[in-house]
């Protein structure tokens, strides 16, 4: 049975089920896919299996559209790839590719059909002052001009100022580490780019595939921002079941969480993608992932909260909580990010800012 | 059923409610909308329209409302809404319906890649059609609303939609947007026109729609094979002057106006250039609407039909 509110999901789980969709099925679905950004995968998909010609007309128009601006970006992120390689050649270090653009370059299964925003990279926190210099000198300047954006960035965060280059308006974000200066678990990021692969040709590399799952992990349960939280579901999940195949990996990602301080995401990461996505986790995995379980009142909560976080953000997704869940998430993210004097200070900040704004 | 078919009230108290399902050619565009302006204008420029409200779905789920937030109050306002997001800054309250056809065009232009979607008119007579790109202020609409009210069948007024699949331009009918002095040069040149009320102070200045002929709504899934491309360009007092154009500037030119040619890749490179195969390429000075209107439909065919 397919449910009406969660097509999106199952779209991905079990694509032979869309058989049955009527035209109004196909109506909901394309909707909570497209504001899920998970149109262009769900057709991706949906070819892989031949099943696009069982699509209506009319959704297929749409699905393969999406498709074709995949493509695009995905082409337009190889060139801007290249750029920054060439723009940062003269630093002498490693290009570490986060997230979109190392599942793109290193050829990883949830590079189909995506839609790619930023470029992330990780270079040594000791040689960002160069890593800017030279991006500047190759046309790429701060999006956040103010004074308050700049500090944040750079006394708070593990990243510069995203930049913006002046004439393709492509976005870099440059982390030197996966969390905050100020939050309360300090992964670090020596230790993940000891461990990245190189990429065939130059100086770029990718995380170590149990790294690559952690810091998508990381990157999902520890931000505050739900609006792509089931797309970037799917990349995990999608990440998984192609590392399952190499042996060892089970035990490399425990292992890594652990020396990484990262048994808690790892342990949602595991908990939802086979909840929702039905990702398959050996038993003994599982069991040994227990170490991150978090105390069972807060697990109950975070259960509640993410249950709804990890939707489509479609209004026919959502039910009487989901506002107040997204709330709680967003505040939780913080309260992980800063100590409480730093966020009340942030917060306070945000709120006449924006008021500014308006 | 037609939107004509609802008294004006009950096209109201829809659009304020459910919405309606509106077929404009191979589309359907659920729209909704509080405002009053809006459902005039849907009573009066889409009368010819076929409603489908029974299927269920729609390509498009569109809203036209005041803004969410207080500043509702303050300020009057209009959001235009796709499906719950917001991809445009608020209007003045007063272009709502405006701002309705140009969010229609955005969600074509941003959403639809089965073609190549070019910023231009198109027009068709006796089963060839002619494309009319151009820049805003070179008397496109103008000239499009002059052409088919001496017998073309309108297309569109503002998307060319090139189909990838075969070459030839799928319609997309809608009302025809007359700016500042082409609405008062309509109203003399086709006094049988039905034009909408006047929008002043837009971003183009003076604005009003033209209701589109019954008959080429009516044929809005007959797509045509192209014949012509002709780039217009109003200047007043300028005498009459149709000369070809070579057909790699016109390529150039047209790829210009594409919205979605970087999007496509090698698709639109092809298409376009298939186009360019089909089609003899003009370039059309004038500054009387009933010459260039004469010269135009006086054109020998060329493309084998």
């Amino acid at each position: 049975m397919l449910s009406a509110q969660n097509l999106a999901v199952d779209a991905v789980r079990r694509p032979e089920a869309l058989a049955s969709l009527d035209l109004a099925g196909w109506d909901r679905l394309l909707r909570q896919a497209r504001n899920a950004n998970l149109l262009g995968r769900i057709c991706v998909l949906l070819e892989g299996r031949d099943l696009l010609r069982i699509v209506p007309a009319p959704a297929r128009h749409h699905l393969e559209s999406a498709r074709t601006v995949a493509r695009r970006h995905a082409s337009a992120v190889r060139w801007e790839v290249r750029c920054i390689q060439q723009a940062l050649s003269d630093v002498g270090i490693p290009i570490i590719l986060l997230k979109g653009a190392a599942y793109l370059m290193a050829e990883l299964p949830p590079a189909a059909g995506r839609l790619f925003s930023d470029i992330d990279i990780l270079v040594p926190k000791d040689r960002l002052g160069a890593v800017e210099a030279n991006l500047m000198l190759h046309g790429w300047s701060a999006k956040h001009h103010g004074p308050y954006d700049q500090r944040y960035y750079r006394t708070w965060m593990h990243e510069l100022p995203p930049m913006r280059h002046a004439t393709r308006l492509s976005v870099i974000d440059v982390h030197h580490a996966i969390l905050p200066e100020t939050a309360r678990l300090r992964p670090d990021p020596e230790l993940l780019r000891a461990s990245a692969r190189p990429l065939e040709g130059g100086n770029l590399m990718v995380l170590a595939p149990a790294d690559m799952v952690l810091h998508g992990s990381v990157h999902l349960f520890h931000d505050g921002e739900f609006n792509s939280a089931l797309r970037d579901l799917v990349d995990l999940d999608l990440l998984l079941r192609d590392f399952a195949a190499s042996s060892g990996f089970w035990e490399e990602l425990l292992e890594r969480a652990t020396l990484l301080q990262l048994t808690r995401p790892l342990f949602y990461a595991l908990r939802y993608t086979r909840r929702i996505l039905g990702t398959p986790v050996p038993e003994q995995t599982l069991r040994d992932a227990n170490v991150g379980r978090p105390p069972p009142g807060l697990l109950q909560l975070m259960d509640t909260l993410l249950m709804r976080g990890l939707r489509s953000r479609h209004a026919m997704c959502d039910d009487w909580l989901t506002r107040p869940s997204l709330c709680l998430l967003y505040v939780r993210a913080h309260w992980m990010r800063m100590p409480p004097f730093l966020l009340a200070r942030h917060l306070l900040h945000k709120a006449l800012a924006n008021e500014d704004e308006k | 059923m037609k939107v004509s078919d609802l008294a004006p009230r009950e096209l109201r108290q829809r659009l304020i409610g459910p919405g309606v399902f509106l077929r404009i050619a191979s589309f359907v565009t659920h729209v909704r909308s509080p405002i009053r302006s809006v459902a005039q204008g849907l009573g009066l420029l889409y009368a010819d329209y076929p409603l489908v409200d029974d299927e269920g779905y729609a390509d498009f789920h569109v809203r036209v409302a005041p803004p969410p937030s207080i500043r509702r109050w303050i300020q009057r306002q209009v959001v235009f809404f796709i499906d719950g997001t917001s991809p445009f800054k608020p209007l003045p309250f007063d272009q709502a319906s405006a701002m309705f056809e140009w969010g229609l065009n955005y969600c074509v232009s941003s959403q639809c890649h089965q073609y190549l979607v070019i910023h231009a008119a198109v027009v068709e007579r006796q089963g060839r059609a002619m494309i009319l790109p151009a820049p805003p202020g070179s008397g496109k609409s103008t000239l499009c609303a002059g052409l088919v009210s001496r017998g073309w069948r309108l297309l569109s007024d503002e998307l060319t939609l090139l189909r990838l699949q075969d070459g030839l331009i799928e319609p997309f009918p809608r009302p025809v947007s007359l700016k500042n002095e082409s609405i008062a040069i309509i109203g003399h040149f086709a006094p049988q026109a039905v034009i909408g009320p006047v929008t002043r102070d837009t971003s183009k200045g003076a604005v009003a729609h033209l209701k589109p002929p019954t008959d080429s709504v009516a044929r809005a899934r007959e797509a045509a094979q192209p014949a012509w491309v002709v780039f217009p360009r109003y200047r007043p007092g300028d005498p009459l002057q149709l000369s070809p154009v070579s057909k790699a500037s016109a390529f150039m030119r047209v790829a210009e106006n594409a919205f979605n040619y970087s999007v496509l890749g090698p698709k639109g490179f092809n298409a376009l250039a298939q186009l360019m195969d089909l089609t003899e390429c003009f370039e059309l000075n004038y500054s009387q609407l009933e010459e260039a209107t004469a010269v135009l439909t006086a054109l020998p065919p060329s493309a084998p039909c």
